[in-house]
């Protein structure tokens, strides 16, 4: 009986060790918004304030807030930069097939594209170019690190 | 420029015989077949002008090894230790002493002679019943002596032909991706080996970045997808000169070709505006069609051996799932409803079954479907694994499969492995560098 109860018990502080140990994780790193990443570790810098790169959830190509947010300070430098042409180029993380990534890459790069058309960038100054899973920017296999290689980023093409 | 085939010619030699040992491989094997390969005996003669063309000491002894090794894989076979062999290989060759392989416990019994006359390789083999002590099959073939792997693969090809009742696939090459370098800065070269790892061939250097190399099933043309002036573009090569071209006049990403199963066409994804659909292109006059027009992902596309269905990856439902419809696509027919995604679909050259890969709750599977969506079986789960290639045979499944790297990111690797339709026999594929995205050919003899 008394076992059972001290079983019991300490099953219930693994558990909440569990519960409270992912929470941790998920604090620590800060860098997630449900599984988009909002952190700035890879990102670069275009002109200085105008991030070069914009993150998106799994399996999708909706641009967040933020990601607007970046793009219309892209948006904003290709306008007084008008000399400059950019790539945008699309990526997936490692969780996909490689064919349908390719494809879901070249989805992201043309949302990032047309955000920018809305916002005065003509449509010849931006190709896009998709690597699918190819060329991830973080090797490793965890969310955050897939979180990271799930991107459009914007290059300067001359 | 890479390769030359010369004609293996095949002498038949007529023979009467009763069907008498089978191979079931419909099942899994859990019993294989005990089975002894003598030695081929080679003469003295032909020993020593062999040994200077091959720099092999036995090359009778190496062809054999060859047939070992492919009938061992197959999982269907166990070749006995030849340490346990009583009777002399060319002894055995003219007559078998039945009860000296009986007693090692051996059904069936290869036996062999390489003679070497005219500067050709001359082989003949036979395969023998022991418990019924009869002749099964006898077969000689000739040719030049560097083709002598190919002559194993051949010999491997005809005993599981007679033993199973169907065809082989040993006779055959794999063209995949060689994969070298960190994860972030893969370089990546196309390949081309025999299917027992053998005769490794590099097509391209790495300067760009190429990915899924598809075999025509009818020669010994590729097609594949090359970042070559970083335009990724769908390729066609042809193996035996070198020459290659990129295929129509797309104005943006084509990708995930396949040759149809007359190898006239090549069917593909091409995207643009974010929007990726299927066309397909003749060869001959180079004709272009729209097969899909959905504003979501169409890709991977697959024939069906007959022509007249391609089955394809699509999320026009909101998540990647399977579909097939008829090659000038019309009856559109979502046929995956499992839970989880689903991409990747090829169609058996059978044609009774489309394998795929599936990703649930974070792992992931290859697995078989009927054509019609029913009948999903899972062969294999892993962390990573995609791209499934089937045997010509529709026997085996060879695909790859990557590795989750540490806290550091490290210990990446990734590699093709095999397994059989019935789930069983997985197998690493050996490749001499890390590998993916393998396609198999069809039987390159008969």
């Amino acid at each position: 009986m008394n076992l059972n109860k001290i079983f019991k018990n300490a099953l219930l502080v693994t558990f909440a060790c569990l519960v409270l140990s992912a929470c941790a994780k998920k604090v620590s790193t800060g860098q997630l918004q449900g599984d988009v990443y909002t952190g700035t570790d890879t990102v670069e810098y275009l002109a200085s304030g105008v991030p070069d790169r914009v993150f998106f959830a799994t399996n999708e190509s909706i641009l967040t807030t933020k990601s607007r947010e970046t793009l219309r300070k892209q948006a904003a430098w290709l306008r007084k930069n008008s000399k400059i042409n950019i790539v945008v180029e699309g990526h997936a993380d490692e969780r996909g097939t490689r064919e349908y990534n390719l494809a879901l890459g070249e989805r992201r790069a043309n949302a990032a594209k047309d955000y920018l058309m809305t916002y005065g960038i003509s449509a010849d100054r931006i190709s896009v170019i998709s690597y699918g899973k190819e060329r991830p920017v973080d090797s490793g296999s965890n969310p955050l690190s897939w979180s990271k290689n799930r991107r459009s980023v914007t290059v300067k093409a001359n | 420029m890479f390769f030359r085939y010369l004609l293996i010619l095949i002498f038949l030699i007529p023979i009467n015989s009763f069907a008498l040992i089978e191979v079931d491989i419909t099942r899994g094997n859990l019993s294989p077949l005990p089975i002894a390969v003598s030695p081929l005996s080679l003469d003295k003669e032909s020993k020593l002008n062999l040994k200077k063309i091959s720099k092999k000491e036995d090359l009778g002894a190496e062809i054999s090894t060859v047939v070992e090794n492919n009938l061992k894989k197959s999982g269907l076979f166990n070749p006995l230790n030849k340490d346990s062999f009583l009777q002399k290989p060319n002894i055995a060759h003219l007559k078998p002493r039945f009860e000296d392989w009986a007693l090692i416990k051996a059904q069936a019994l290869i036996t062999g002679k390489v003679t070497f006359v005219d500067e050709k390789l001359r082989v003949e083999f036979r395969l023998w019943d022991v418990l019924a002590a009869k002749e099964m099959m006898a077969l000689a073939f000739t040719t030049v002596p560097n083709n002598w792997r190919r002559v194993g693969h051949i010999i491997t090809d005809k005993i599981y032909e007679r033993l199973t009742g169907e065809k082989g696939y040993f006779d055959t090459r794999v063209i995949y991706v060689a994969e070298e370098g960190p994860k972030t800065k893969r370089i990546k070269k196309l390949a081309i080996m025999d299917q027992d790892g053998f005769n490794t061939k590099y097509l391209t250097l790495g300067n760009e970045l190429v990915l899924t190399p598809r075999f025509n099933p009818t020669n010994q043309m590729v097609t594949y997808l090359s970042y070559f002036r970083n335009l990724p573009r769908v390729y066609l090569l042809d193996i035996e000169t070198g020459i290659q071209e990129v295929v129509g006049d797309f104005p943006g990403m084509t990708f995930a070709p396949r040759f149809s199963p007359d190898g006239k066409k090549i069917i593909m994804s091409f995207a643009k505006d974010g929007n990726s659909d299927i066309y397909t292109m003749d060869l001959e006059n180079r004709i272009v069609e729209r097969i899909t027009n959905h504003p979501s992902i169409d890709t991977s596309p697959s024939y069906s051996p007959d022509g007249k269905y391609i089955c394809f990856n699509s999320d026009r439902s909101g998540y990647q799932q399977i579909y097939i419809m008829k090659s000038d696509g019309s009856n559109v027919k979502r046929i995956s409803f499992g839970k989880g995604l689903y991409g990747t679909p090829v169609w058996s050259p059978r044609g009774d079954l489309i394998a795929f890969t599936k990703l649930h709750k974070g792992k992931f599977y290859i697995g078989v479907m009927r054509t019609n969506g029913k009948g999903e079986r899972l062969l294999t789960e892993n962390f990573y694994q995609e791209a499934p290639s089937w045997s010509p045979n529709g026997r085996v499944l060879i695909f790859y499969r990557e590795t989750k790297t540490d806290e550091k990111g490290e210990g990446f690797t990734a590699k093709l492995w095999s397994i059989d339709l019935t789930g069983y026999n997985e197998r690493l594929v050996d490749t001499e560098t890390d590998a993916s995205d393998p396609s198999w050919s069809s039987l390159l003899s008969n």
